[in-house]
């Protein structure tokens, strides 16, 4: 047993950080820490930044211009960046889809779409759930029909994250309607400016418009925008959610979460004391404190055996359910720690530049906003039930 | 002992709740919130037309109720529609000044909090200066429901090292007027020298029980919404398919919707031990075990219905988004589970 990082992971630590001084913006770290709204632009300069210095391929090889960075490596480089308050990498192409283009894809689209990602011509979203495809997702309905060299497309996605930036959608659609669910499904590569395609936003409960509906009426797709073989895409998508569930636990995100409360709770005044000395309080962030802190070492656990070279399996879902557990249980104290001023609901401060005055202490609203927000963590990517299913079929054999 | 309502309070919850589900629509709630008032006048003056306000108080204000079951009756009602209004500023304000004006109808608040006293009852700053026989109040107040829409505004200040309650012309004072999570709105208030007429002098005893009748009120109403979120989530698991069976087949949703109605039952039993205690001497204790008890049935409901909602539980435009927000800032008002839990022990010690 050894605890420590090597000298070698340490010095790749330090480079990550200098850059991170000189290179991220203060105005965006200012957002990304005050709760401000980030736009589309916000995230594509973080990207072409990254891109600039060779690390926007956080998960790529390095013949794919990637970083070439094995599990640790991302791990730090994902605890470094969130430190700084970073804007988080877009996972829909970089995560997602370019792992799946290199295992799946011909090299035509590895030559076309994998540059792309990384310079930002593409933004991509991602068209698996349906109204009747959540937990079930083999269920999909969307149909893609053979007519010539295209396939014509009609139906609905929806959740779509961010999808109302997005050009392009990589789809799980409907080729055939024989034998077992998943194998009628095909993996499909649609451009969303093509006429048929309509994007409706979602406002969640935070008021944000963050998700889409997507809707496909007689689009129609050049087949070679297929990935792999029709009937096939069951078997790339579960690649691909594997990948989403790499990082899954979050830690780096639940540690800036906690010293944001353990701040907040610091400044809130609460009977003539600062809020944190209350015991009752303080109490309940020290226990998911300790939570938090036995999640990396089991966060590393898994690192460590990625690294070794074995494939993530089932443990991502407990990583899932504890590190989602561990951000919504932050996010509560933070609202709680704000008292009062939870309540008021002025969107227009979440602007940057904006001339509206936030109401009492400036962490308030986006505290209420996130804990209401992140009630997603513990639905998508796999809800807490289904990884939960995973973990009593899979380790357990139950 | 007898848990049934009597006759009169059992009609009072039939109308109400039939004229509620007539009237009250989401889109009615987002207009009102984002409307100058915070609330739907028309919804509000059929209430007054059916004596709502008058229940609240007894007959020697004028009313024909004003018990702590009166009060469950009402807001439970008014949590299930979730209904955004000024009543439990009626109930504040009706108990420390003339309720008269109220039960006709008149909207009124008081604006007590401050921006650093969180839930401290006798933490006040602003300060009242008498000249003349005349006072002036001058300090801040913190998110004051309705302040914007209200004709009668009752402003709590320190007087010779008292706390002490004045009348202040809504027009006298500057206000920032701002929506709410859940609905209604608020203002901070800004008192600059403001003119006030005094109501009383020693006024922390009277604070102390308008907050504890306002505190059952709202426990009440909590009550509702976790009636209504109950509902509305039994209803979607016995609809809502995935892989081929209603998601309500699955065990693991099942026993922790069984879990959910076991601690909404507690939560009314916690309700009705509050409002039977209102007006004896172990008040405080039931309000401090009650309000701790529904801050955490709240948070629990509100999260499971979401979770086992699924997607369409995040969205605003599903009716459960309202409820279960509305449900959340009941903690963020009158002290959260952990303020309570903290009076209770020192209650309980006593
Ligand atoms: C904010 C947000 C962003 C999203 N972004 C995207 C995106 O970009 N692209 C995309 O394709 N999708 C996205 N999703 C969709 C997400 O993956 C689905 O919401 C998720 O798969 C759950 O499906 P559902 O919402 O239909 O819920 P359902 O599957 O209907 O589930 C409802 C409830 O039933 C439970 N349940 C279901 N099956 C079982 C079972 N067998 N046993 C026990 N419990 C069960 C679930 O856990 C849940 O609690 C997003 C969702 C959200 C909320």
């Amino acid at each position: 047993m050894d605890l420590s990082f090597t000298p070698d992971q340490q010095a790749f630590r330090a480079e990550l950080r200098a850059f991170l001084n000189e290179n991220l913006p203060a105005r965006l770290s200012d957002k990304v820490r005050r709760g401000l709204r980030l736009t589309k632009q916000d995230y594509e300069d973080w990207h072409a930044i990254l891109n600039a210095r060779g690390w926007l391929g956080v998960n790529w090889p390095v013949e794919h211009g990637g970083t070439g960075w094995d599990a640790v490596q991302r791990h730090i480089f994902e605890e470094e960046t969130t430190a700084a308050h970073a804007p988080r990498i877009v996972p829909f192409g970089i995560a997602m889809l370019g792992p799946v283009l290199m295992a799946f894809g011909n090299d035509a689209q590895k030559a076309h779409y994998l540059p792309r990602i990384l310079n930002g011509d593409d933004w991509w979203c991602q068209g698996y759930s349906e109204p009747g495809a959540g937990s079930d997702l083999a269920n999909v309905q969307t149909t893609a029909m053979r007519d010539g060299d295209h396939y014509v497309v009609n139906g609905q996605k929806t959740w779509t994250t961010l999808g109302q930036h997005a050009n392009m959608i990589f789809c799980l659609v409907r080729t055939s309607k024989e034998g077992k669910k998943q194998e009628g499904i095909s993996f499909l590569l649609i451009d969303m400016n093509t006429p048929g395609v309509e994007v409706r936003p979602i406002v969640l409960i935070d008021g944000e418009p963050e998700v889409n509906e997507v809707w496909f009426s007689d689009v129609r797709v050049p087949v070679e925008n297929l990935v792999g073989e029709e009937n096939k895409g069951w078997t790339y998508a579960k690649y691909l959610l594997t990948h989403e569930r790499t990082n899954i636990a979050g830690v780096g995100f639940a540690r800036a979460g906690l010293s944001a409360l353990k701040r907040i709770a610091g400044e809130q005044m609460d009977g003539g004391k600062p809020l944190i000395q209350n015991p009752f309080f303080a109490a309940k962030v020290a226990q998911v404190e300790i939570d938090l802190m036995a999640m990396a070492t089991t966060n590393l656990r898994t690192i460590a055996a990625a690294a070794a070279g074995q494939a993530p399996g089932a443990e991502s879902s407990m990583l899932k359910v504890k590190g989602t557990v561990i951000r919504q249980t932050i996010n509560a104290l933070t609202r709680q720690a704000v008292g009062p001023y939870a309540a008021p609901f002025v969107s227009e401060a979440l602007d940057e530049g904006s001339n509206v005055e936030p109401v009492g202490p400036e962490a308030a609203m986006p505290a209420t906003q996130a804990y209401f927000n992140n009630r997603k963590l513990s639905i998508y990517g796999g809800s807490n039930e289904v990884q939960r299913q995973i973990i009593s079929k899979a380790i357990l054999e139950l | 002992m007898d848990f049934r309502l009597t006759d009169e309070r059992q009609m009072l919850q039939d109308s109400l709740r039939r004229y509620l589900t007539d009237t009250v629509t989401p889109d009615g709630i987002a207009a009102a919130t984002d409307g100058e008032a915070g609330f739907d006048r028309t919804v509000w003056d059929g209430l007054v037309e059916m004596g709502v306000p008058a229940a609240l108080f007894p007959e020697e204000q004028g009313g024909f109720g004003g018990a702590g079951f009166d009060l469950m009756v009402v807001f439970e009602e008014l949590g299930r529609a979730g209904l955004p209004a000024p009543l439990l500023e009626t109930v504040l304000v009706g108990s420390l000044a003339s309720s008269e004006d109220l039960i006709a109808g008149q909207v009124a608040t008081l604006a007590h909090a401050e921006p650093s006293s969180r839930y401290d009852l006798s933490h006040v700053e602003t300060r009242a200066e008498q000249a003349d026989g005349a006072y002036q109040l001058t300090g801040r107040k913190a998110v004051v429901p309705y302040a914007s829409a209200t004709e009668t505004l009752l402003v709590s200040a320190r007087l010779n090292d008292k706390i002490a309650l004045f009348q202040v012309q809504p027009d006298a004072v500057q206000m920032r007027d701002y929506p709410l999570n859940g609905g209604g709105r608020a203002s901070e208030i800004m008192l600059d020298g403001a003119a006030a007429q005094l109501v009383q002098e020693d006024a922390m005893d009277a604070l102390h029980t308008a907050f504890a009748r306002a505190t059952a009120a709202q426990c009440a109403e909590a009550l509702g919404l976790m009636e209504a979120i109950k509902a509305l989530t039994v209803d979607y698991l016995r609809n809502r398919k995935q892989f081929g069976q209603p998601i309500g087949k699955f065990q693991a949703l099942q026993h922790r919707m069984a879990d959910v109605l076991i601690e909404i039952e507690q939560a009314r039993s916690a309700v009705i031990n509050l409002c039977g205690h209102l007006d004896g001497p172990e008040r405080d204790l039931h309000v401090s075990a009650t309000k701790n008890l529904i801050g955490r049935t709240a948070k629990l409901v509100v999260e499971e219905s979401i979770q086992m909602h699924g997607g369409i539980g995040m969205t605003q435009e599903y009716a459960l988004g309202h409820l279960a927000k509305r449900l959340t800032m009941v903690d963020h008002r009158f002290g959260d589970a952990d303020h309570h839990l903290e009076r209770f022990i020192r209650l309980a010690a006593a």
